[in-house]
């Protein structure tokens, strides 16, 4: 009945499951991920989900990428509709020759399906009603019936699922064993009833290797742990949450004292942003490692704190995990949009630091690098991520730590420096760096105090309204600004196979979606050197990069192009020949997406392609 | 806040604490408050307390947030690390460096306007974490750094300078602080010395949440007629439950409740406080009875004065989270990094 060819592919394709919020099927459908993970096939899955508790659609997607592009992809291969609400739409949005897996318990009139698509339907309230008689067992155990029959369609192992059920339900054998029971009903009735397998196939492949499936939150998590974070203060915010969740769960695992029990860390649930940032600036203040978790409504709550952070010269970390603004714009749904915001945040004269990790294994490592930045600029250090890393899960190369690394405490001056006759100034550039060395609370008992204002102060923080004080310590904030640049991770830049005068920037997230999209344009014959941003403020090597070509493109996912606002705003370029390539919809940008806009443009410059200059 | 610091010249027989300590070494710079203002009584009532206590100056942290009251920690405890923070955010700066490090004292200084309004919450919150502290409020009614406004504690009929009635009711503060768990509330007047310098020492030795909230008028907006936070109206109305004296290290003195008797309360530290109990009636360990002392002497237009409550058994924030002894400032990554033999099991688990 399908008047378009099927599609046949092998680990190369885009599953996506339409549920109901709350039916319990998030389980079950990570489960799929992680099984064909197991074939040695990479993933890379999005949960896209309503800013909602229960009943909302929901949907999970699977990229099933033999090449590892873990960006989205964009199109739905196979759609595993079970969700009636969004029934129309999930069928709409499934490709050409693509698959349409849904409960076919009830009939459905034939309006309602495509000639295009291939319809595969399963009985599976039917199966799970004549099995099961506790309505919770049935809506479970119907999410582990599909996976079964799709386990059979796609022609997967049972056993690398068998074995991950075992995991989850190790020590608890009744579910062990009934859910192993769920999947092979599923399984087997598809294997009795359907053509099995579709054009959709799973092969087992070695392409996965050492590489570990996180979440970004979670890494970032462990990144505080490792940077030596004890106090962290956070208020619930989606969908920063799990990130102080993580945070507690990995100091519950490591950081207890083994002889007394107790906690080397201390975390607080704040009653809101505010107090979650004042308590980052006291504990800082105090000498502790300290870090917040918010989103963009939490930040603009917190940005009077953070003007105090950098004018009192405070150290303190806020991961930002981004999601669509501005006000509550939508909470569950990612962007990069809080550039400006966090790069200025708080009134007058503010400059911060802005860290850009591209996935989980940079969050970790940004996370810990954080700390020593923090402490050695005593500012405020953002770390940006957003919901389409933080939330989840990535493949990516495994955590990695130095043993010999001790933590930079940064400028402080100790009692015996003090003894020693060390000048202390609180805000005296010593170094020529614009960083001033401060005291702990509690250091000596008559040097090195001082009194930490937000107020104008001189270079012994003595509280000053002299215009020309002021405009000293304005300057060497600025020094201290500059000192930055050669401290943050630097851009990582990787040229075109043949010399171009067009360049692409792009940061966090944007970054599998732009590896793929390159080799997208380079089969167009467009040929593009690349910089990925990852701090604020920008290396030298950002202007080289600005300064070695005509245009440059700025990728990233907010609709005011706010990185190349920055760009221009800090390095004086002409803002033309700066193309702002923006997504912003709320989904994950694609290298379907990002190829299209500057292949667009530059055809619209006229550039000659040089597949068809050669040809 | 000011530039102008004291002379460092003293008299050489100046009388020593036992850390040999004397009164000039807990003072701080010379206060641009104005001449008269009651927040100066209390920074004299602070350092006589910190003196009579033999505090090391520099194991203090004093914490404040913005507004006149806030303003005061420059002018006591020279030696000590201040943080003069934002506007009624002062409990959250003092929770997070009471957590860094367990071994300081912290004293955090606020005013109505900054935790009655703006910091409202975060002076409730801080009270019911029982953060390990002495929250002094100088309470005089009325904004005076922007000229006269009335406060939320501002009485519903007293009139401002400009002949303005205040509609709105009053925060109790004391009120609050008792039904959100403080395990130490008090009140006093800023004049009354005698009362103010025991209770602010008992509160520092007390270990949790101490609250004391300091009638202070404010010579320049709130001391008129009119006013109910008035030099006059206060010592008209002023209704005293109790004195205390601070005993450290001396043996307990037994007290019983009724009238002209002392009353001991131990302290975690083994100091004790002595309650010269004047109401016959009242008992500091009532939690219930003190909110309803409250209520019924305010319903009368009075002030309470005294140490309201007392919990001798209190817990602090951090043995409610179980903290380790050692200041967390001071942990190295030595023993707080897992390690790269952790890291590798934990990438063990996510493949």
């Amino acid at each position: 009945m399908s008047d378009k060819k099927p599609i046949s592919s092998v680990n190369d394709f885009v599953v996506r499951f339409a549920n109901v919020n709350g039916s319990g099927s998030a389980s079950a459908n990570e489960m799929f991920a992680r099984a064909i993970l197991r074939h040695g096939v990479p993933v890379s899955p999005r949960n896209i989900f309503p800013s909602n508790i229960q009943g909302l659609p929901t949907w999970y997607e699977v990229r099933v990428t033999e090449d590892g592009h873990l960006g989205a992809r964009g199109g739905v291969d196979m759609m595993v509709a079970m969700n009636p609400q969004t029934w129309d739409k999930d069928v709409a949005g499934i490709e050409p020759g693509g698959y349409l897996f849904y409960d076919s318990t009830k009939p459905m009139p034939s309006t309602k399906f495509r000639d295009d698509i291939t319809v595969i339907g399963v009985p599976l309230t039917a199966i799970t009603n004549s099995t099961y008689t506790d309505p919770r067992q049935r809506q479970l155990f119907k999410n582990i019936i599909y996976l079964g029959a799709l386990s059979a369609l796609l022609d997967m192992d049972p056993k690398l699922i068998e074995q991950l059920i075992g995991e989850q339900y190790k020590g608890k054998e009744k579910l062990l064993s009934s859910n192993v029971h769920a999947l092979h009903l599923g399984r087997d009735w598809a294997l009795q009833n359907l053509k099995c397998p579709t054009g959709l196939r799973v092969k087992k492949s070695d392409k996965v290797g050492d590489r570990i499936f996180i979440e970004g939150n979670s890494a970032a998590a462990l990144g505080a742990v490792y940077g030596g974070a004890t106090v962290c203060a956070w208020y619930p915010i989606t969908p920063s949450s799990s990130v102080a969740e993580a945070f507690t769960a990995h100091c519950k695992k490591y950081r207890h004292d083994p002889e007394t029990g107790k906690a080397k860390y201390a975390i607080v649930q704040g009653e809101d942003e505010l107090a979650s940032i004042g308590i980052v600036i006291g504990a800082s203040w105090n000498g502790a490692r300290a870090f917040t978790a918010t989103s963009g409504p939490g930040i603009s709550l917190m940005t009077e704190f953070i003007g105090l952070s950098y004018f009192a010269e405070i150290p303190a970390v806020i991961m930002n995990i981004q999601r669509a603004g501005p006000s509550t714009g939508m909470p569950t749904r990612t962007q990069q949009c809080d550039i400006i915001a966090c790069a200025y945040a708080s009134h007058g004269d503010t400059k911060h630091v802005l860290l850009f990790p591209e996935d989980p294994a940079e969050a970790f490592e940004f996370a810990a690098a954080a700390f020593d930045l923090a402490e050695r600029l005593q500012t405020t250090i953002f770390l940006m991520l957003d919901l389409d890393i933080g939330m989840n899960h990535r493949l990516c190369r495994p955590l990695k730590w130095d043993d010999a690394k001790q933590y930079d405490r940064g400028k402080v001056m100790t009692a015996e420096m003090l003894d020693e006759g060390r000048d202390f100034g609180r805000y005296l550039d010593v170094d020529g760096d614009g960083i001033p060395y401060r005291t702990y609370p509690g250091t000596h008992p008559t040097k090195g105090s001082y009194f930490t204002r937000g107020t104008s102060r001189d270079r012994y923080a003595r509280y000053s309204e002299e215009g020309s004080v002021y405009a000293d310590n304005m300057q060497r904030l600025m020094r201290k600004f500059e000192t930055a640049q050669d401290l943050v991770p630097r851009p990582l830049q990787a040229n075109a196979e043949r010399p171009t005068k067009y360049g692409v920037i792009y940061f966090g997230s944007t970054t599998p979606a732009m590896d793929e999209a390159i080799g997208l344009l380079e089969a167009r014959g467009h040929q593009l050197d690349r910089l990925r941003i990852r701090a604020f403020p920008f290396h030298s090597s950002v202007a080289s990069f600005l300064a070695e070509h005509d245009f440059v493109y700025v990728v990233e996912q907010n609709r005011d192009s706010q990185l190349r606002q920055l760009i221009v705003n800090e390095n004086g370029i002409d803002p033309v020949r700066l193309v702002p390539i923006v997504h912003y919809d709320g989904s994950p940008i694609t290298a379907r997406f990002i190829a299209k806009a500057i292949g667009d443009h530059q055809d619209h410059i006229k550039v000659t392609p040089l597949r068809k200059a050669v040809s | 806040m000011t530039y102008i610091a004291k002379p460092k010249f003293h008299h050489p027989g100046l009388k020593k604490n036992e850390l040999g300590y004397t009164h000039r070494d807990y003072e701080g710079k010379i206060s641009t408050l104005c001449a008269g203002c009651g927040h100066d009584s209390i920074t004299a009532s602070i350092i006589e307390a910190c003196y009579e206590l033999s505090i090391e100056p520099h194991r203090v942290a004093k914490i404040s947030g913005i507004g006149c009251s806030s303003k005061t920690p420059d002018y006591f405890l020279g030696n000590s690390h201040g943080f003069n923070s934002v506007h009624g955010r002062m409990p959250s700066v003092l929770t997070g460096a009471n957590l860094a490090n367990r071994d300081l004292i912290y004293l955090g200084v606020s005013g109505d306007g900054d935790s009655a309004s703006i910091g409202f919450g975060q002076f409730a919150h801080s009270i019911r974490r029982g953060v390990n502290m002495t929250y002094i409020v100088e309470n005089n009614g009325v904004y005076g750094l922007t000229k006269g406004q009335f406060s939320a504690t501002a009485d519903r009929g007293s009139k401002s300078k400009k002949g303005v009635t205040n509609t709105d009711n009053a925060i109790d503060l004391v009120a609050i602080a008792l039904q959100l768990g403080a395990t130490f509330v008090a009140r006093s007047f800023s004049g009354d010395k005698t009362q103010l310098v025991p209770l602010i020492a008992a509160a520092i030795r007390h270990k949790g949440a101490s609250f004391i909230d300091v009638i202070s008028p404010c010579i320049a907006f709130n001391n008129h007629a009119g006013s109910t936070k008035s030099f006059d109206y206060v010592r008209e109305h002023n209704d005293a439950v109790n004195r205390l004296d601070v005993l450290v290290g001396r043996d307990p003195i037994a007290v019983d409740y009724a009238p002209g008797t002392v009353q001991m309360v131990e302290q975690h530290d083994g100091s004790r406080i002595a309650l010269r109990k004047i109401d016959a009636d009242y008992d500091p360990h009532d939690r219930l009875g003190a909110q309803t002392f409250l209520q019924k002497h305010a319903a009368k237009g009075q002030i309470v004065t005294g140490l309201l409550y007392v919990d001798p058994d209190a817990e602090d924030l951090h043995e409610h989270l179980n903290t380790v002894e050692t200041p967390l400032n001071t942990l190295e990554a030595d023993t707080l990094c897992p390690g790269s033999a952790a890291l590798d099991k934990f990438n063990a688990s996510l493949r």
